[in-house]
């Protein structure tokens, strides 16, 4: 039988993230073929709070770890020690901010590659593929690991999570205890005035461009944003301009991003923008210029002045709302 | 101080990627060669920390062709002393263990206070060689990193957490560091730093590599999305917009 699938979980308080159970979701498709185990292996506090809904997502084995998540140096070594001895032929983990940290940290652990950012996983004659973007998404290459372990982060919003029973039963991991005052210690947290919502996980993407004359504008785009629910992204050229963080940036040297839905506001579409968002579900695109290259990409195109086209779309979505609400 | 700063050569942001003949490669034979964008921030943060202490010693390594020296030049030419070719003709192809393992052995022999490196090259966008490296050496790691002091011999670090939070570190020397873009300004060279440059040593010597861990398959160019459609001009189109993204994306 085939080394086990390992699935490094992400939870809060037994809440257990979206792009975890997608990773999982990719695991466990992964084993059934391969004919191997599904283990889920969760950090922190509320771990074991997390195993019902791990298991209705395909985990067989909830492996929970006494260890503080936010140390990345213990838990890559806690979940290393949990992996290695499972043979695991995968070992899958979400390419958010933590899975980011984590993943080069444990792969480095098991001297096995790590294929980051992946948005397929298959089996081809009984070893793994991951298929992954490269050049922000102008190209994409299919890798698998030369030995016998593949480390893979899955990008959100890439997979669907789906429910596939499974026993989902608890066992306590073992952690040796964290080396102190090794590494990078966290000091303090600041929090955001206004809680964002991560790019790379948003369903819809609401995004300006330079068209829009200044930083003061993206309230329009804030409006619109804040009725769809949806992230606020930027071009590069607004972020080199200083109007928005680069945190907002979307593109080659940005996020790389896969909404649902992702409405381009004034964005005429350079390369490198158009490379970061190509594989949304649905674009849109709202731009005074009809030859802009940005409509090359868009589902749907309104030519016109976003400054009338976009109050009028956020009032529309408003009574949309109101009206099903 | 002394510093490593890890720099890779990568085709310019607007290259249109074409795939080589042996489907496996990007085919290299028209680009424009650039210093990976977030390899300059760790290039504008090493010379800041030398310049503000007043000591200390750059030094850029690359895993790279041999052509490569005049990337290194440019990275002379903004103030670094020296500069180590890790020479490799297939460096762009790499996988992150191996460009990690081959920077990692060099690292240990200079053995700096401080590695710094982009977050991510962006020709592979693995984002790993950083974190790698010092897996390998077992020090520190901070990884995209947009503000860094040196205090009390340890590295003051701030990235960006979940949900715009900031995030302030405490990072122990010996470290590496991963940045990414706002940390800083990086600065063109001047045209004494460019003279300058031509007098200081590259150290070109075959790279060190191990067995590659990953194999790329195949390579191939992203499926073309279908022809989009104008649905109108102007504030007046807004209503067949949400009646197509309700009714035919099922999106509202």
């Amino acid at each position: 039988m085939a080394g086990e699938v390992v699935v490094v979980i992400e939870q809060e308080n037994g809440s257990v993230k979206r792009a975890s159970l997608e990773s999982l979701t990719a695991g466990a498709r992964v084993a059934a073929e391969l004919g191997a185990e599904t283990t889920a292996v969760v950090c922190g506090a509320g771990a074991a709070d997390a195993a019902a809904v791990l298991g209705a997502h395909g985990a067989a084995t909830v492996v929970t770890l006494d260890v503080d998540p936010a140390d990345a140096n213990a838990a890559a070594s806690a979940i290393a020690e949990t992996a290695g001895p499972r043979s695991p032929t995968l070992v899958l983990l979400a390419h958010t901010n933590y899975g980011k940290d984590l993943g080069p940290r444990i792969a480095g652990l098991l001297d096995a590659p790590l294929a980051s950012d992946c948005v397929e996983l298959s089996v081809d004659g009984g070893s793994v593929l991951a298929r992954r973007p490269i050049y922000a998404g102008k190209a994409v290459v299919n890798v698998a690991s030369t030995g016998a372990t593949l480390v893979a982060s899955v990008r959100p919003n890439a997979i669907r999570a789906e429910e596939r029973p499974a026993a989902g039963a608890v066992q306590a991991g073992a952690a040796s205890a964290p080396t102190k005052g090794l590494g990078a210690v966290l000091q303090e947290i600041v929090q955001a005035a206004q809680k964002k919502l991560e790019l790379t996980e948003a369903d819809v993407i609401v995004s300006g461009g330079r068209g829009l004359k200044g930083p003061e504008n993206f309230d329009m785009i804030e409006a619109l944003a804040n009725e769809l629910g949806a992230a606020v992204g930027a071009s590069r050229a607004v972020v080199d301009a200083g109007w928005r963080p680069h945190s907002d940036q979307v593109g080659q040297t940005g996020k790389t991003v896969s909404p649902q839905l992702y409405i381009a506001v004034a964005i005429s579409g350079a390369i490198q923008h158009l490379a970061g968002m190509r594989t949304s579900k649905y674009i849109v695109a709202i731009n005074k210029d009809p030859e802009a290259p940005i409509f090359k990409l868009a589902d749907y195109g309104i030519v016109g002045d976003a400054f009338e086209v976009v109050p009028k779309l956020t009032e529309a979505v408003r009574e949309l709302k109101a009206a099903h609400a | 101080m002394k510093i490593v700063a890890c720099v890779k050569r990568v085709p310019a942001t607007d290259t249109r990627v074409k795939v080589g003949i042996d489907g496996v490669s990007v085919d290299t034979a028209q680009v424009e060669w650039v210093i990976n964008p977030y390899d300059e921030f760790a290039v504008e943060a090493a010379l800041q920390i030398k310049e503000k202490a007043g000591e200390g010693e750059v030094t850029i390594v690359s895993l790279a062709p041999p052509e490569a020296t005049k990337e290194l030049r440019t990275c002379l030419a903004m103030g670094a002393d020296k500069a180590i070719l890790l020479s490799d003709p297939d460096a762009s192809s790499r996988d992150a263990q191996l460009t990690a393992t081959a920077l990692a052995k060099v690292i240990s022999e200079l053995s700096p206070d401080l590695v710094l490196t982009g977050k991510l090259a962006v020709d592979r966008d693995q984002g790993q060689v950083g974190s790698l490296i010092a897996a390998k050496l077992g020090w520190a790691c901070l990884t995209e990193i947009k503000a860094l002091e040196i205090a009390d011999g340890k590295a003051v670090c701030e990235r960006s957490g979940e949900g715009g939070n900031r995030e302030k570190y405490d990072v122990a020397l010996p470290a590496v560091l991963t940045c990414t873009k706002g940390l800083n300004e990086p600065r063109y060279a001047s045209l004494k730093g460019i003279m300058a440059a031509k007098k200081k040593p590259i150290d070109e010597r075959p790279a060190d590599l191990g067995e590659a861990r990953m194999a790329i398959k195949s390579l191939e160019l992203p499926a073309e999305r279908s022809e989009g459609r104008i649905v109108g001009e102007g504030a007046e189109a807004v209503p067949e917009l949400v009646r197509l993204l309700r009714e035919e994306a099922k999106l509202l």
